[in-house]
């Protein structure tokens, strides 16, 4: 077990349960504790405040979730192609389902989370594919740097794509605005039913996989030498990623950086232990995107601000940090 | 004592995509011998060893443990018998020693990955033989080139292997250090019976760890057996293409090459 490991747990939970209780509290409309405390623990009390609180529940629950689900699919794809940028967003996967979905709501009137969900992962496994793809082609193979230059120009070009189908379309610009930059403000406990299926199978799936990834990290010879089936290996874990970051897309748009950030900010914690890192990335990864979203809210007072457009703000300079350093060393 | 075992390769060809490197090669892996595979650049010494521990899928031929072909061996069971340690492996950013000497347990771990005591045990003495307790919580980054390559050795030990496989383990060494290692190694043989093969650059070092040589060129096998049978200078001149004179490695007695290049040569040499 790495050192500090249940002092970071014990920090991670607290700061998690803080960033719920912000998320249950704090709004762009200011509301008194009575008022929460109604809408919390009174369902016989029918005002409006009380309801803008159930409705903050399911918008919290919903991006608990999905922050774990990015938060794991980052580190599952980080452990897969050995590269500390991988990120659904740096790779374009999430902006890949974005595009599938608006395509699917724009031409073939799609309009349940269900069929949302199946496009956008066949959005983001086409993509994740494709980016990949490009940035192993020439000479050494798919490093951090090729990696962010595929995934940046197919996500400016697919962002672009899903611009040029709205934006003719203003009923579908009015109520999927959020397919271009990501929000949960829209959760509602049937999108909630639908996504949990799928966060369980790719979480169960990372979990078990990470004694693999970690022989993996040694090197795909290492890996061979410990007994690993290195090619189902990869398949099996990208595949979770895919789907964890796909199902969250279908749902909230294309939010960045959460597996870059989670990742990166756990590994500095606790070390590259992937049987640690992978559960703590999702605890992390719901903690950040809950408090961003809690900020969106504040910051855009009287309306609100997607949290997309918020983590990308806290995302990008990290982005930049770590693809810095990464030039020396790689994962 | 590690358990006796039979491995065996046959009429190998093997190579890379576009590229046959070994044109059939024929080998009895010595059980509880230290066997060192020898040859020039390019003569397909890395490339035996790798298809031997699986890396690379042979085009033709088998190779068997104990009679059975090891496409047939599920690979978690297979690494508790046969373990690797290839020429460069990958060291994760900000591992400690310990972490990296205990992912050598994974063969032997349940789905979960849960830490059996027979585990920390295994690890606990790899680290022991290795004389790297001392920096059990320290980061790899920190440890020199000598001491990280006795870290990477650890790693495989834990791994607990009969068989084991190590691809140009003293490369990139000072001469202090690559005797270092090859002393660590046989330690290993000795006290505990485990095989040993491995890939050697510096041929006088093989000679004299080695209980067994096999001599390659060109992608096939050349000679085998012990180092004064195949440590001579006919078969020094046919693998190397170098003129030589052999000796007696004044030390341990094994054969010692001494090359002959154009300059600073005697009088009684330069004839022949």
């Amino acid at each position: 077990m790495p050192k500090n490991f249940a002092l970071v747990l014990a920090a991670c939970i607290v700061l998690l349960v803080v960033c719920v209780l912000a998320s249950l509290a704090l709004g762009s409309k200011p509301l008194r504790f009575q008022e929460i405390m109604d809408g919390l623990f009174r369902s016989d009390v029918d005002s409006y405040s009380a309801n803008i609180v159930r409705k903050r529940i399911s918008r919290t629950v919903f991006s608990l979730c999905c922050g774990a689900a990015l938060g794991v699919s980052g580190a599952l794809m980080q452990a897969v192609t050995r590269n500390p940028i991988a990120d659904p967003s740096i790779l374009g996967v999430n902006m890949g389902a974005s595009l599938f979905v608006v395509c699917g709501i724009a031409f073939w009137n799609i309009s349940t989370a269900n069929q949302y969900v199946w496009l956008a992962l066949a959005g983001a496994a086409l993509t994740a594919v494709f980016v990949f793809g490009i940035g192993s082609m020439g000479r050494g193979g798919a490093t951090p740097i090729k990696l962010v230059l595929a995934g940046a120009a197919t996500s400016a070009a697919l962002g672009s794509l899903v611009t040029a189908i709205m934006i003719p379309r203003s009923y579908v610009m009015d109520q999927f605005r959020f397919w271009q930059v990501g929000s949960v403000g829209s959760a509602s406990w049937g999108g909630i039913g639908t996504f949990v299926p799928f966060l369980a199978v790719g979480l169960l799936v990372g979990f078990l996989a990470a004694p693999a990834l970690n022989a993996l990290a040694l090197g795909d010879d290492t890996a061979t030498g410990l007994g690993v089936r290195t090619g189902a290996l990869r398949f099996a874990a990208a595949l979770a990623g895919v789907l964890l970051c796909g199902a969250t897309t279908a749902l909230a748009g294309p939010i960045g950086f959460i597996g870059l950030l989670s990742t990166h900010v756990i590994r500095l914690m606790i070390g590259p232990d992937l049987r640690f890192v992978i559960p703590m990335s999702a605890i992390a990864g719901a903690g950040i995107l809950t408090i961003a979203d809690v900020g969106g809210r504040l910051i855009g007072r009287p309306g609100e601000l997607e949290v997309g457009v918020v983590t990308a703000f806290i995302g990008a300079p990290i982005l930049i940090i770590v693809a810095m350093r990464s030039k020396v060393r790689s994962l | 004592m590690k358990p006796t075992h039979h491995f065996q390769v046959e009429r190998i060809v093997a190579g890379y995509e576009n590229r046959t490197v070994i044109h059939g090669v024929d080998l009895v892996i010595p059980s509880h011998k230290i066997s060192v595979i020898i040859g020039s650049n390019g003569c397909g010494k890395s490339t035996l060893l790798k298809t031997m521990a699986r890396l690379i899928k042979p085009e033709s031929g088998t190779i068997t443990l104990d009679g059975k072909p090891l496409g047939k061996i599920p690979p978690k069971q297979l690494a508790r018998v046969v373990g690797l340690l290839p020429q460069s492996p990958i060291v994760p950013e900000g591992i400690t020693v310990t972490d990296l000497v205990g992912r050598g347990r994974f063969p032997h771990q349940s789905l979960f990955g849960n830490w059996t005591k027979k585990d920390y045990a295994a690890v606990a003495e790899a680290m022991e033989t290795m004389r790297i307790t001392e920096f059990a919580n320290h980061n790899i980054d920190e440890l020199s080139g000598g001491q990280r390559q006795r870290v990477w050795i650890a790693m495989a030990l834990a791994q607990e292997t009969d068989i084991l496989f190590l691809d140009e383990p003293t490369t990139f060494l000072d001469i202090t250090y690559q005797v270092e290692i090859l002393d660590l190694l046989t330690d290993l043989n000795r006290k505990a019976g485990t095989t040993i093969v491995m890939v050697l650059h510096d041929i006088n070092l093989s000679a004299r760890y080695a209980d067994h040589i096999v001599a390659m060129h060109e992608g096939k096998l050349v000679a085998e057996g012990a180092p004064s049978e195949v440590v001579t200078s006919t078969i020094v001149k046919d693998i190397f293409g170098l003129d030589c004179t052999v000796i007696p490695d004044p030390i341990s007695g094994s054969p010692m090459v001494v090359p002959k290049g154009r300059y600073h040569v005697h009088a009684e040499y330069t004839s022949r």
